[in-house]
């Protein structure tokens, strides 16, 4: 495997050592928020929005500077201040501002900004919405610590803080009880992951002394196939856990109790891609670990093919979109595992679907803001000439996320589909198929929301979304269709020193035999999904036989797995566990304990309180030790 | 000087009569069922132990046993027997099962430790005997002073303040506290009336015995006017014994004399007619 | 005369205050049989005294009478303090201390 050599990165200056400010912004934002409580509901979503804008443009900034700089001089240290110091180990909290993670803060803070904006209109009429932002502007930034960290110790740190920013907004509407399970489920299922994480800290504090990736980075080459293998495999699950892959897919689908913004960025166009940027900036162990990356690329094509389907059969349009983004984060796990070829791919389709993603799904927050509330598509229908604006900026997601000539995800999926036929054919012909499906589910939802019949309820007028709303649809739908076009030929050769990567040669449009053969795949799931909806909808899904429709409405029975294969072992587990504690480990105690009092209270008889009694024991004494001298001295 | 029985010498003669007499003693102070029975008892056993001190040259030890012991220590004991009750009478029923039993093997086994002891280690012949340490201080009375004011007299300083001490604690022990002020005369006299006013009790004091013509002892009630005897004439103690003389025991000879004179006086009057 | 005679009766003296320790329950009596055991003690001090010829077993005979002495006083002024309270001078009946 040819290996790029890592380039180091140099020391901070400049505007790059204020790059702290990028996190602490939104950070002081929220505990300003939080802590001021009631007395700033009236400016508190602004502030919060402008906080975002804030971290933004330095962001932007930091960006233009690095562009400016040569290659060899654009990865950042930002050393912070010494965090754990014990015996040998210290452990130094730091900032790596490279070209993997600028894209990343673009991403959060550009999007981020956006979403906050469109949030304004969205939750006006929540008298929660000032906690509402400052749940935001944590979550924006934890998980700009998750993407700024030197090291994989505080990199954990972000991880847990966008999981409890997750867990808050997830449930944020707590009074309903299946939001409030959601976000216990999140939580719950992301605990699994993060004793993934956990574990691999701790291996690699034992392996390389030291979390820090130039540190790792450094010492992977030495690292024996077995350990780099589990070091893979732990750093897997705790991706899959917060990338919602297979088998830790579960929470994502009920995370979509949460508000639709939150949906939109932490459940599609951010958090959830965590997992992707955790492999890519893991590559030097990926790299000496075939069995590691096949794990990941495995996990990936089974993702994507699973939240395909689940996508296929989902009558919820918010449901529909969150199997399409474990479908889509699926592909960029393939990406990641196919090695440093794909990574960069990876982070491309990274992008360009935390553009599209997040436009679906404001989009379809727009249209439940027009609808009351309705997330049912079978209620839908018609929409696209009651809200034009929504249903274009819609269009513009679709088109990219089908892969649509010259649109984002026309670029960033084929070159994934095209990496996995040159490293495995059946993952290829899989990804290909995936590409099938997904053009399918996108187009039974385009169909039954936006054309055919109105088959509204009685009480909906539906209507355009105010201007704070439509705004940021409208960006996000031009950076939906133009992104991947913008940075198809730049971003291999940006990546190549994070990522470790080769540039491959890429062109704007090849008539190739497989670009050829996945636009000619995708067409066949248009006309498909097309002609299966076009004429009427019943209001009510039909009761059918077929065991696929079936299994994806059930969500391929994930839950129903955990149940059978985790929750009732371990319940099981625990009543033994507890039937021993009380049976064993009680009753050795309180037998040991109640032999002890048993001959207590049989020997307490002796004190009878009869002084005479006293006596004749003192004389039994007497006599025996009288014995003892006189027999002593006969012998 | 010629003896009868040349190997008996008079401490030997003392031993042999105190011994036996000593033993039974004992023996009678554990089984007597009167305190006042065990305590003369014990008292000739300390009688005896004075006679053996002095057979065993120890002419001081018998005098302090004689007055410290029967004539200090056991007056005490009578005192408290006086106290707490000359007539109780112990239980001989056991209560505690199998008491007594163990009881006397344990101390027979002690004995039989003691005696096992004794017989070992048997001592060689003759006594040392005292007549020289004696000599040293120009007597035994001399001699014990001389070690007690010696070498004991940081013991013998102690044991006096011990027995302050002990003067002191029984002082304290037996003291018994006035809880409440003592009742003046007025203060008698007034509730005297009261109770007189409210439960109708004579004010006055108790009526005195009986006096009949041969008999005018205290267990002898006094009549009321209408003939019958006066429980309050006499001391409820007596009562609670039952030794309260039959008043018509008491007025029988009365009646019968009298009734004689009536028939005499009858006669007379009827040979007169 | 030999030793072991007084030592003798000094043991049956000994053994005959014990039993009536354990068998009698008043407390008077409890008390003669305490101070027949000093004197039984008493009685083989004097003994060595004289075996070995010299005073000290006499001394500690005497300091043995002065204990007894302030023992009994002391001793008998609980028993009447006790039997001021209960209107008994059984030890049985002072049970109280069990469990």
């Amino acid at each position: 495997m040819h290996l790029l050599e890592i380039v180091p990165a140099v020391p901070a200056s400049g505007l790059f050592s204020l790059a702290w400010l990028v996190i602490a912004i939104p950070l002081a934002c929220a505990a300003l928020l939080i802590v001021l409580g009631k007395r700033s509901d009236g400016w508190g979503h602004l502030l919060a929005t402008v906080a975002t804008i804030a971290s933004f443009a330095i962001g932007l900034l930091l960006f233009v500077q690095m562009l400016s700089a040569d290659e060899g001089s654009r990865a950042v240290s930002v050393p912070l201040y010494e965090w754990i110091a014990t015996g040998s180990w210290s452990i130094e909290a730091g900032l790596l501002v490279d070209q993997l993670s600028i894209l990343f803060v673009l991403l959060i803070t550009g999007v981020g900004a956006l979403i906050h904006i469109y949030s304004i209109g969205y939750m006006a009429h929540d008298a929660n919405r000032r906690k509402f932002f400052a749940y935001l502007n944590l979550f924006v930034a934890a998980m700009l610590i998750l993407v700024l960290a030197d090291n994989y110790l505080v990199l954990f740190l972000g991880w847990e803080g966008v999981g409890l920013a997750s867990y808050l907004l997830i449930g944020f509407w707590a009074h309903k009880p299946s939001a409030a399970a959601a976000g216990v489920k999140a939580f719950v299922v992301n605990r699994v992951g993060d004793l993934g994480m956990a574990m691999a800290i701790f291996t690699m504090l034992a392996m390389f002394g030291s979390s820090a990736f130039a540190d790792v980075n450094a010492g992977a080459p030495q690292l024996s196939g077995t350990w780099a293998t589990l070091l893979g495999i732990m750093l897997l699950v705790g991706a899959c856990a917060k990338s919602a892959q297979v088998p830790l897919q579960s929470w994502l689908l009920d995370a979509m109790e949460g508000p639709t913004p939150v949906s939109a960025l932490i459940h599609a166009a951010t958090m959830v891609t965590a997992g992707v940027y955790l492999v890519v900036r893991s590559h030097a162990i990926y790299a000496m670990s075939d069995v590691a990356t096949l794990a990941v690329a495995i996990v990936g094509t089974v993702t994507l093919l699973a939240g395909a389907w689940i996508g296929s059969s989902k009558d919820d349009i918010k449901k529909v979109l969150a199997g399409s983004t474990m479908s889509q984060i699926g592909y960029m796990m393939l990406a990641a595992g196919l090695g440093p070829v794909g990574a960069a791919f990876a982070i491309f389709h990274l992008i360009t679907h935390g553009f599209f993603k997040a436009n679906m799904f404001l989009g379809a927050g727009s249209v439940m803001h027009g609808m009351n509330d309705e997330v049912d598509m079978r209620n839908f229908g018609g929409l696209a000439k009651a809200m034009r604006i929504t249903f274009l900026t819609f269009g513009a997601g679709y088109l990219a996320i089908i892969g649509f000539p010259f649109t984002a995800g026309f670029y960033s999926k084929d070159h994934i589909v095209e990496a996995a036929f040159e490293s495995n054919t059946v993952l290829g012909v899989l990804a290909l198929l995936g590409a099938g499906v997904t053009a399918y589910y996108m187009t039974r939802l385009m169909v039954m929301t936006f054309f055919g019949a109105r088959r509204w309820k009685d009480d909906a007028h539906p209507h355009e979304s105010p201007l704070t709303m439509t705004v940021p649809l409208i960006v996000l739908g031009v950076l939906s269709l133009v992104a991947g076009l913008f940075m198809n030929s730049w971003i291999q050769g940006w990546l190549a020193p994070a990522t470790g990567g080769e540039v491959h040669e890429t062109e704007v449009f090849s008539l190739a035999l497989i670009p050829l053969l996945t636009l000619a795949v995708v067409i066949v799931g248009v006309a498909v999904g097309w002609f299966l909806h076009r004429g009427d909808i019943p209001r009510t899904a039909p009761v059918t036989k077929n065991p696929l429709v079936l299994a994806g409405r059930s969500d391929l029975y994930g839950d129903a797995l955990n149940e059978y294969a985790v929750v009732r072992p371990v319940k099981g587990l625990v009543a033994g566990t507890e039937a021993f504690d009380h049976g064993v480990v009680d009753g050795l105690v309180m037998g040991s304990a109640s032999m002890a009092g048993g001959l207590g209270s049989w020997l307490r008889r002796a004190q009878n309180g009869y002084v005479r009694t006293y006596g004749l024991t003192f004389v039994i004494g007497v006599v025996a030790l009288a014995a003892v001298v006189v027999f002593g001295q006969l012998v | 000087m010629t003896t009868l029985i040349p190997l008996v010498s008079g401490d030997q003669v003392a031993f042999w009569i105190c011994a036996p007499i000593m033993v039974v003693l004992a023996l009678g102070m554990v089984i007597a069922r009167k305190p006042v029975h065990s305590a003369i008892c014990i008292a000739g056993v300390m009688v005896g132990l004075a006679v053996l001190y002095a057979a065993q040259d120890a002419p001081f030890l018998f005098v302090v046993q004689i007055i410290v012991y029967t004539g200090a220590i056991l007056m005490l004991f009578l005192f408290v027997v006086m106290l707490v009750g000359v007539d109780t009478r112990d239980s001989v029923v056991e209560t505690l099962k199998g008491h007594r039993i163990a009881s006397v093997v344990a101390a027979v086994a002690l004995a039989a430790m003691v005696f096992l002891a004794i017989g070992s280690r048997v001592f060689d012949g003759i006594p040392a005997g005292l007549t020289e340490a004696n000599a040293q201080f120009g007597g035994n009375i001399q001699g014990i002073a001389a070690l007690l004011f010696t070498r004991y007299v940081f013991i013998f300083e102690a044991t006096a303040a011990l027995l302050i001490t002990a003067a002191l604690g029984a002082m304290v022990l037996a003291h018994g506290e006035r809880l409440k002020a003592k009742k003046t005369q007025l203060q008698e006299a007034t509730d005297r009336v009261e109770r007189y006013a409210t439960d109708g009790v004579h004010p006055g004091p108790l009526p005195s015995s009986g006096v009949f013509a041969r008999y005018n002892a205290i267990h002898v009630p006094a009549l009321l006017p209408d003939g019958t005897a006066s429980e309050l004439s006499v001391s409820p103690t007596l009562r609670a014994r039952g030794v309260i003389m039959d008043v018509e025991n008491l007025r029988r000879p009365s009646d019968e004399s009298h009734a004689a004179i009536e028939q005499a006086s009858a006669q007379a009057e009827g040979d007169a007619l | 005369m030999t030793s072991e005679p007084y030592l003798l009766l000094s043991a049956i003296l000994f053994a005959i205050g014990v039993i009536g320790f354990m068998l009698r329950r008043n407390a008077i009596i409890l008390f003669m049989s305490v101070e027949l055991m000093l004197n039984a003690t008493n009685l083989a001090f004097v003994t060595f005294s004289r075996q070995h010829g010299n005073l000290d077993g006499q001394v500690a005979s005497f300091f043995v009478m002065v204990v007894a002495a302030a023992e009994v006083v002391v001793g008998l002024a609980i028993i009447v303090s006790i039997y001021r309270a209960r209107r008994s001078a059984s030890v049985d009946d002072a049970n109280l201390l069990k469990f």
